[in-house]
């Protein structure tokens, strides 16, 4: 039998989602109209013999994800369990400290999935691949291809082009080592925990030798927990045979910043033609205009002289007035579009409203079409002193004035607006 | 009487509009900027108005000729071949202005105002000196130059350029009225009849100013264009009320060409004039906009501060603000935001102009 884990992360993480993910952990931001890690959880249960699915991360125990959970197993039907670690114990120290619960039941694998990314999550393809090694107990990585420049940005991989044994692994180099990078998702065999556990020993008598020689050790069994897959394990394991790379052509994006979130939903919102069709809104007669992939939850109210799309998906009990138009955008549950808004390429927060003739726009931060192995940049807020200009974020309950502007802006929550504001951050 | 219109050059200050029609054709309200002053210029008599030109237009010949006979006046164009200032073509077109000894009027083209000439004519007769000039009130003396005179008599005592302490808050309208002789004093050659001919006719005691009622603007750029139509609006509301637009989705001063065409759940106004044959669609919202003619503004557009030029055609969801001015015949793609752009005319718009700029 098989398990997965979904590394969620926690509060501290996630910052440059901000402000949505004041309102709801990042994981469970709807992207093309499902919490982020329902993607994850979906691609799970779709491999044969998945029997149990861990969510590890630190948020304490909160009603949204309580609920999220209780909803996910309903509709997967498969035991989800949420396991928080007392501190952040990075992408390895979380897992090894869990072992345990993982280990229960005796699986012979478990895959590993970052809950920032966002993938068409080639599992059953990464577990044949594993089953062809003629090690049993081979580790998998699933990689993808970078330009040379973004791949700096990245977990770099180096592999034999016959075996695809990873012979180097390093994380965000300062000069281009390959364009082959770490996706974030792996699959391992119970034989994982010898190499974690080999760095929590390294880990543990540095520390003790600190101690010696007189250096703060507060906390010490912690930080010695603390264990990073990538820097830590990857690395060392990296020519010794037992960690390969399966190179997917799919697609796969980081969820960093809200502007990826905007190009997430793009690239879930495409597979649901062949994945999801049921979820894609169709142009009927009486119903608002749809051009490209759009999602709208069935309890939204759309006017029937809107356009929506392409790439947009709204939320729950969105309210959507006459002459709409959204396009490459997220609304929110419980948002309110009056008549004649035109909202593109932004995010807009739960229960916000936008009056009349409002214009809310963003600056698109999508990789370079033209560059097919182009990821999305990981921007800085500010480029010298400047606000970067990027999609706009309305914060939850945000309320936009009729007839303004609102362009390459974030608003805060609980903001009630005045004026157009261009290009700033409104606290 | 007689009448001369200085209107000069090629009008680049009111460009893009100027780029493809002379500046006097230009529809200000509906009408064309000259024929607002030609018109109140036949009320009050005058029967031959000549236009002061610094370049020939065929357009502009034409469209006169055909005023001509509508107007049962004679308009004839005198050509500056060298650049003559304000005093300038008067000389050149002493000829035309000696016909007889009648005093003739002198008038700035892109002044707009509700034009006094009948009361410049009794004012000029009852002071019987040789010029007369109308002076407007502004709030902010210190950008203009200044007229100070007797506040009983209108007796010119001086002028004083861009004052530094308060003297005066009367500013040179740009409308006068001369007596022949007043020629004797102008040469042909470049000569500012502002800077040298009044000051000496002020120190003879020959000038008197007549104080303007109501408002006043000069529309020589796009910015003060808009701001002299809501002037001029709100004058016909005064006067006119009935030309203006009412009913259901309009507010304030709006004045529509009958042949215009509004769609529904619009909002049009205030301060927004729309030309003839325009075009606007559904739920499009206009304040403080001129539409000229045979325009069309598409579904859910949202336009203040505007001026769209003739046969242009503004896309659905488009927002454009700032003193945007299209010139004619440009189209601007779906979705676009414009802020502050000049667009030259034949252009088709495709990306946002966020900061203000001109489109080539």
């Amino acid at each position: 039998m098989l398990k997965a884990v979904i590394l969620i992360g926690g509060p501290q993480k996630g910052t440059r989602f901000r402000p949505l993910s004041f309102e709801v952990p990042k994981p469970l931001f709807p992207v093309a109209g499902v919490p982020m890690v329902q993607h994850h959880i979906e691609a799970c249960t779709k491999v044969p013999n998945m029997k149990e699915i861990l969510l590890i991360g630190f948020y304490q125990p909160n009603e949204a994800l309580s609920r999220f959970l209780i909803s996910a197993q309903q509709e997967f039907k498969i035991p989800i369990r949420y396991l928080q670690e007392y501190a952040a114990l990075g992408t390895g120290g979380g897992i090894y400290h869990f072992r345990d619960q993982i280990l229960s039941g005796n699986p012979e694998a478990f895959f590993v999935l970052n809950a920032d990314v966002c993938s068409a999550f080639p599992l059953n393809e990464m577990l044949s691949f594993h089953r062809q090694r003629s090690d049993p107990d081979s580790f998998i990585m699933l990689g993808t291809t970078a330009n040379r420049k973004q791949s700096l940005n990245y977990g770099c991989i180096v592999a034999n082009s016959d075996t695809h044994e990873v012979l180097h692994y390093v994380e965000k180099p300062s000069t281009f080592v390959s364009e082959l990078i770490n996706c974030g998702i792996y699959l391992f065999t119970p034989a994982i925990f010898h190499h974690i556990g080999a760095v929590f020993q390294r880990n543990q008598q540095e520390l003790l030798l600190g101690a010696c020689i007189g250096e703060e050790s507060t906390n010490g069994w912690q930080r010695a927990e603390a264990i990073r897959l990538e820097q830590d394990v990857f690395t060392s394991l990296a020519g010794q045979g037992r960690l390969f790379a399966y190179k997917t052509e799919g697609f796969w994006s980081q969820i960093k910043s809200a502007g990826s979130a905007i190009y997430a939903n793009r690239l879930y919102l495409s597979c649901y033609s062949q994945c999801h069709p049921e979820r894609l809104a169709q142009n009927r007669p009486g119903g608002p205009t749809i051009r490209g992939n759009v999602y709208i939850h069935p309890t939204a109210s759309v006017d029937a002289s809107a356009v929506l799309g392409p790439n947009v998906s709204i939320g729950k009990g969105v309210m959507i007035g006459a002459g709409v138009r959204v396009r490459e955008s997220i609304i929110l549950h419980g948002a309110s579009l009056q008549d004649h808004t035109c909202v593109l390429n932004s995010i807009v927060g739960w229960e916000s409203t936008i009056g009349r003739w409002a214009r809310v726009e963003g600056t698109p931060s999508d990789p370079n079409p033209n560059d097919p192995y182009a990821k999305i940049d990981s921007e800085t807020l500010f480029r010298e002193g400047r606000l970067t200009p990027s999609i706009t974020i309305l914060g939850c309950n945000v309320t936009i004035p009729a007839e303004v502007v609102i362009l390459n802006s974030i608003v805060l929550p609980h903001k009630e607006l005045s004026r157009s504001f261009k290009n700033q951050i409104i606290l | 009487m007689k009448a001369l219109i200085l209107v000069g050059g090629y009008g680049t200050r009111l460009r893009p509009l100027t780029l493809s029609t002379p500046k006097p054709l230009v529809e200000f309200c509906n009408k064309p900027i000259l024929l607002h002053q030609v018109e109140a210029l036949v009320k009050a008599g005058v029967n031959h108005v000549i236009l002061a030109v610094s370049y020939m237009s065929e357009l502009l010949e034409k469209e006169m000729k055909e005023q001509e006979q509508r107007l049962g006046i004679h308009i004839s164009l005198s050509h500056e071949k060298e650049p003559l200032g304000t005093a300038g073509p008067l000389a050149l077109a002493r000829e035309l202005l000696v016909e007889n000894s009648e005093p003739f009027f002198v008038l700035n083209s892109d002044v707009i105002c509700d034009f006094p000439f009948t009361d410049m004519v009794h004012f000029h007769r009852h002071h019987g000196k040789e010029g007369t000039i109308v002076v407007t009130k502004v709030e902010e003396p210190s950008k203009y130059g200044v007229v100070v005179c007797d506040a009983d008599t209108g007796l010119i005592h001086r002028f004083v350029e861009k004052p530094q302490v308060f003297v005066s808050n009367k500013i040179n309208a740009g409308m006068y009225i001369l007596n022949p002789s007043v020629l004797e004093r102008i040469q042909l050659r470049p000569t500012s009849i502002e800077k040298e001919i009044f000051p000496v006719m002020a120190e003879q005691g020959q000038l008197y100013a007549m104080e303007l009622q109501g408002f006043w603007m000069d529309i020589g750029q796009p910015k003060d264009f808009l701001t002299g139509m809501c002037m001029y609006l709100q004058s016909l509301r005064l006067k006119q009320p009935e030309r203006l637009h009412s009913g259901q989705g309009f507010m304030g001063n709006v004045l529509v060409d009958p042949t215009a065409k509004i769609g529904s759940n619009c909002s049009i106004g205030p301060n927004v004039t729309i030309g003839a044959g325009v075009v606007v669609e559904d739920g499009v919202r206009i304040k403080r906009c001129t539409v000229l003619k045979g325009s069309r503004i598409r579904s859910h557009s949202w336009l203040e501060s505007c001026i769209v030029g003739w046969s242009s055609c503004v896309g659905q969801w488009v927002r454009m603000e700032n003193v945007t001015v299209l010139g004619e015949d440009v189209i601007v793609n779906d979705e676009l935001y414009l802020n502050g752009a000049n667009v030259l005319p034949h252009k088709s718009i495709a990306e946002s102009v966020p900061e203000p700029r001109i489109i080539m």
